[in-house]
């Protein structure tokens, strides 16, 4: 038999956890250097993932399956393809940057702030090799609780409610999915998700297929999150600790865009090319989340909460390719729909990663700030740029990275989704790229000028800060920051490096 | 001979009853390990239970003049009286040892009250059931007026014991008609002469069942009968409140089951469609007031009557050709109360705990739990979780089936009203946890130590609660076997 890849990647962090409950719990670097160094197994096997999954990226590999709950026909079925193993490699890196940052921010309840990341790391690796899918909602709902503490303990001024409220907006989109996989069972008699898809759910039954769809689609919706289901999202993402936005917007967010693309589309592509086609529901609620989110980020003072907005901004381009993919494999358009089905697929799975190393790091940079100002208001921000130049040199290529600039990654994410777009709904894609327009307003206008350019005004400072002292980044703060600025040119320069794992997995969604 | 063999269970655990009673008789000083041979007999009664279940040839027919029913039905609530008893001894030691110097009347009524729950499964006649029904019901009210200087406890207990005392009454009016509509009190009798006539005597069998869920639902304590249970509960001694949260609940499932599968199969659309409402009713009233609870013990009182609602579900869906089957709906019962059995009896050990430490039951006073005592506060957050629902434990496998019986049943409406108040439950529940990790705490007294007894109960239930979720096959299997005898039906 061969080694259990798959299942090393997504239960090493398990083990590190039961290690760290083991561990005293005064004995603080211990756990902090035990759950870093651990979280580079991960790392180091998915990035092994990566170089084997390359070759071959349509197709599902490193397969393991066990039975599990035999009397219910449910499995412990792993396996990954191209999309898969990016995530895995975001989710991983992400995870250990992380641990790594965190063992100099965090000080309070040490023990436990570990424990519940690590489970939180094998809820989220967990969701992206499952291919049953009680296994996958099993590892769904397991990322969520750890995620609920996280914000509820180490989180801001208004953290309980913030954490409540993203427990239970998630908690309501998954008993609905749970619903939907309950019938699809019923109808196919699998929990298989690859099985599913190839009996087609409900092929017959319209009325009941979109039913399923929309159960799907909402628990997904909520995740990603797709207007109107985003009101949860400023609000953990502003509350939670430095990290937890991270992985917040790094990783959880993108379980919704993975679930539409893995679960969504191959289960239900009458429905939800029906949805984004016909009745074009959801690139209506994809372009709204595009231009509303880029809005309400040219309104907001408060940094955090924008680059949250943002998300949802950036978020809205993934839905709106994902949309794009389904209407136009169903079009029967012929070579130039299907190949701009694929652009927009790619585009889509491509920004999940792209925006998942931007928004990390932008996470990441306003945290650093925050430590030293304890102010998120623009307003009291203004000159920054000499005072310290390394940050604002890090903060500009992710502020432009962010923006779409030729050059770096989220260029090419944006450009396939709308060149794909185009091809098939062009009425929201002439839309959807005044987003653009107003990201760039935002990102300038609000962050790099607001922040770093301008006279520095100390007086204003002191006085806004308390006296805060204004150093550059620190070593932890650079090593944190430099791989994902890295990950950011080099998938701007050669995009391939991504997109050709992609690309394999959005051929074969789409040619069935 | 053979006979008694099959009663060893309860033979077992009714000696020990009168052991821990006769020896305190005798003698003048207080015998402090009188609830450890309480404790012995419980586990002794287990591993009769598990005996007769491994290797026993069973028997096929009733006995004691078609009385009880020795089946492997009858053996998995036996097994799960003792656990219950088990369980309930350990975490109540310290506690009613400290509140009340006779310790071994109140060890011995918990534990005939585990005999009574054992005879309430297997019994196969009406009579039989009425009488150990109300074993059951007068040892529970005395258990809950334990503390008789306590004024809540003797207000609980009278509470308790009139709304009881009418449950049991129309109880037995919907046995009467049964008896005069088919002649026989034997519940396979009952089916026999029952079997054809389904629609001339509809008009009278209809408001038999009606009664008799009104005696069944007062046990259970679903809506509309569940008036006397947040104020018994609360009253009662906490390891009391614990007992009656889970032992007369599942005695009362076990034999809605019995009754409703064995005697009155022909008439399923009528009782289904009672459950149903019964369902609906039971988990939104449950789940909307315990949000408004301050006091842990009447909030888990509320929870503990949704819960009943989320497992009323699985008996309104059952479908018999489905049986064995995941999503036959009474296999999804009898899951869930095994975990709601673990989960619910950790939730209260958890509640004693604090109790014994800080003399509080206020929800409040669990701010910072986490740092006081991690252990309780650790556990604790697995068992509400559990009923919550959340994958990892076995509150969610227990939900997934029943949810999925409903589904296959084509019970949307049913399906809704179950999501919906999971949410909302999963709010007071959550509520709980907030206080425990993330409001700060400001009083001196800092640590609290739970007893190693009581250590001992909250990991086992915790543990159990996670294997259950996480290693569901084998319980699974328990639970198909457990349900043979609707193969015969």
């Amino acid at each position: 038999m061969n080694f259990p890849v798959l299942s090393a990647i997504t239960f090493i962090p398990l083990l590190g956890s039961l290690i760290v409950f083991f561990l005293p719990k005064d004995k603080k670097n211990w756990i902090r250097w035990t759950s870093t160094i651990l979280s580079l197994v991960p790392l180091g096997l998915s990035l092994y993932i990566y170089a084997i999954v390359r070759e071959n990226p349509g197709e599902m590999q490193f397969q393991e399956v066990y039975s599990w709950i035999p009397s219910a026909n449910i499995y412990y079925r792993m396996g990954v393809d191209g999309l898969s193993a990016i995530m895995l490699v975001l989710t991983a890196l992400l995870s250990t940057l992380c641990y790594y940052y965190s063992i100099y921010t965090i000080e309070k309840r040490v023990k436990e702030y570990y424990f519940l990341f690590l489970l939180l790391q094998v809820g989220m690796s967990g969701v992206f090799v499952s291919l049953d899918f009680i296994f996958f909602y099993v590892f769904w709902e397991i990322g969520l609780v750890p995620m609920y503490l996280l914000i509820g303990v180490w989180g801001g001024k208004n953290r309980i409610y913030a954490s409540i409220k993203f427990f239970l907006y998630t908690l309501t989109g998954s008993v609905a999915m749970l619903l939907a996989i309950i019938a699809v069972y019923l109808t196919t008699g699998t929990f298989n998700i690859l099985e599913a898809a190839a009996a087609q759910p409900f092929a017959e039954n319209f009325a009941m297929a979109a039913a399923a769809f929309w159960a799907f689609f909402i628990a997904f919706a909520i995740k990603v999150p797709v207007f109107p289901f985003h009101t949860w999202l400023p609000d953990a993402h502003t509350e939670a600790p430095t990290t937890g936005s991270v992985i917040l917007a790094g990783v959880l967010l993108k379980l919704g865009a993975y679930g539409l693309i893995r679960i969504v589309l191959p289960l239900f592509p009458k429905p939800f090319a029906f949805y984004s086609y016909n009745v074009p529901i959801i690139p209506i609620l994809a372009v709204i989340s595009i231009v509303y989110g880029a809005l309400v980020c040219m309104a907001q003072w408060d940094l955090k909460r924008l680059i949250a907005y943002s998300s949802v901004s950036h978020m809205g381009y993934v839905t709106l390719g994902i949309s794009a993919a389904v209407a136009g494999s169903a079009l029967n358009g012929g070579e130039d729909a299907v190949s701009s089905a694929i652009l927009a697929l790619n585009g889509a799975s491509l920004q999940l990663f792209t925006h998942g190393i931007i928004t990390g790091g932008l996470f990441f940079l306003v945290g650093m700030i925050y430590d030293r100002a304890h102010t998120r208001m623009l307003k009291d921000y203004g000159g920054l740029g000499n005072k310290v130049p390394y940050y604002y040199g890090i903060m500009m290529v992710t502020g432009f990275a962010s923006l779409g600039l030729p050059g770096l990654a989220g260029f090419w994410s944006e450009f396939f989704v709308f060149r794909g777009t185009f091809g098939v709904l062009p009425v929201f894609a002439m839309i959807g790229v005044v987003g653009i327009v107003f990201t760039a307003a935002y990102i300038l206008w609000k962050i790099i000028q607001h922040i770093f350019l301008g006279e520095f005004d100390q007086d204003k400072w002191d006085e806004a800060t308390h006296h805060a002292e204004l150093t550059d980044m620190a070593t932890f703060e650079k090593v944190t920051m430099w791989p994902l600025v890295i990950l950011m040119v080099l998938v701007g320069l050669y995009p391939t490096v991504v997109v050709g794992l992609l690309n394999g997995v959005s051929t074969v969604l789409l040619s069935n | 001979m053979q006979t008694l063999l099959f009663l060893l269970p309860q033979l077992i655990l009714f000696l020990a009853a009168v052991l821990v009673f006769g020896i305190d008789l005798v003698g003048s000083n207080k015998k402090k390990w009188l609830p450890y041979l309480a404790l012995g007999g419980a586990l002794a009664s287990l591993a009769a239970a598990l005996y007769l279940a491994m290797g026993a040839a069973l028997p096929t027919e009733p006995f004691l003049g078609g009385m009880l029913a020795i089946d492997s039905f009858a053996l998995f609530f036996q097994f799960f009286a003792a656990l219950v008893a088990g369980v309930v001894i350990i975490s109540s030691l310290g506690y009613i040892r400290d509140c009340t110097p006779y310790l071994a009347e109140f060890y011995s009524l918990l534990l005939l009250a585990s005999i009574s729950i054992t005879l309430v499964a297997a019994a196969t006649d009406l009579i039989m059931i009425y009488v150990a029904f109300e074993l059951l019901s007068i040892t529970s009210y005395i258990l809950t007026g334990y503390l008789r200087d306590d004024p809540k406890s003797s207000e609980a207990a009278v509470k308790y014991f009139l709304y009881g005392a009418m449950a049991s009454a129309a109880m037995l009016y919907g046995m009467s008609l049964l008896y005069g509509t088919t002649g026989s009190t034997n519940l396979s009798s009952v089916a026999g002469a029952l079997a054809g006539a389904e629609a001339s005597l509809q008009w009278v069998i209809f408001p038999a069942i009606v009664l008799l869920l009104v005696g069944f639902g007062f046990k259970i304590a679903a809506v509309p009968f569940h008036q006397w249970s947040p104020d018994a509960y609360e009253g009662a001694p906490t390891p009391v409140t614990a007992f009656l949260s889970v032992g007369p609940k599942a005695a009362g499932f076990a034999v809605l089951m019995r009754v409703l599968l064995v005697a009155l199969p022909g008439f399923h659309t009528d009782w289904m469609a009672l459950l149903s409402a019964l369902s609906m009713m039971t988990m939104t009233l449950g789940n909307l007031v315990a949000i408004s609870q301050k006091n842990i013990k009447r909030m888990l009182a509320y929870s503990s009557i949704a819960q009943a609602g989320y497992m009323l579900i699985g008996v309104a869906s059952w479908d018999l050709w489905q049986s064995g089957s995941v999503f036959d709906g009474i296999s999804g019962v009898m899951f869930y109360l095994l975990v709601y059995l673990f989960a619910n009896l950790g939730a209260f050990s958890a509640v004693i705990a604090f109790e014994r430490a800080t003399g509080s039951n206020k929800i409040e006073d669990y701010a910072g739990l986490m740092q006081r005592s991690p252990v309780l506060a650790s556990t604790m957050i697995v068992f509400l979780f559990s009923l919550v629902g959340i994958p990892g434990t076995g509150g969610f496998i227990g939900k997934f089936f029943i949810f999925g019986a409903a589904i296959r049943a084509e019970f949307y409406a049913l399906v809704i009203v179950a999501i919906v108040t999971t949410v909302i439950s999963a709010f007071y529940y959550l509520n709980v946890a907030r206080y425990m990790f993330f409001e700060s705490y400001s009083n001196e007294e800092t640590h609290i130590k739970p007893s190693l007894a009581l250590k001992i109960a909250l990991v086992v239930n915790c543990v159990l609660v996670l294997v259950l979720g996480l290693y569901a096959q084998p319980f699974f299997q328990l639970v198909e076997k457990s349900l043979e005898f609707l193969h015969t039906l």
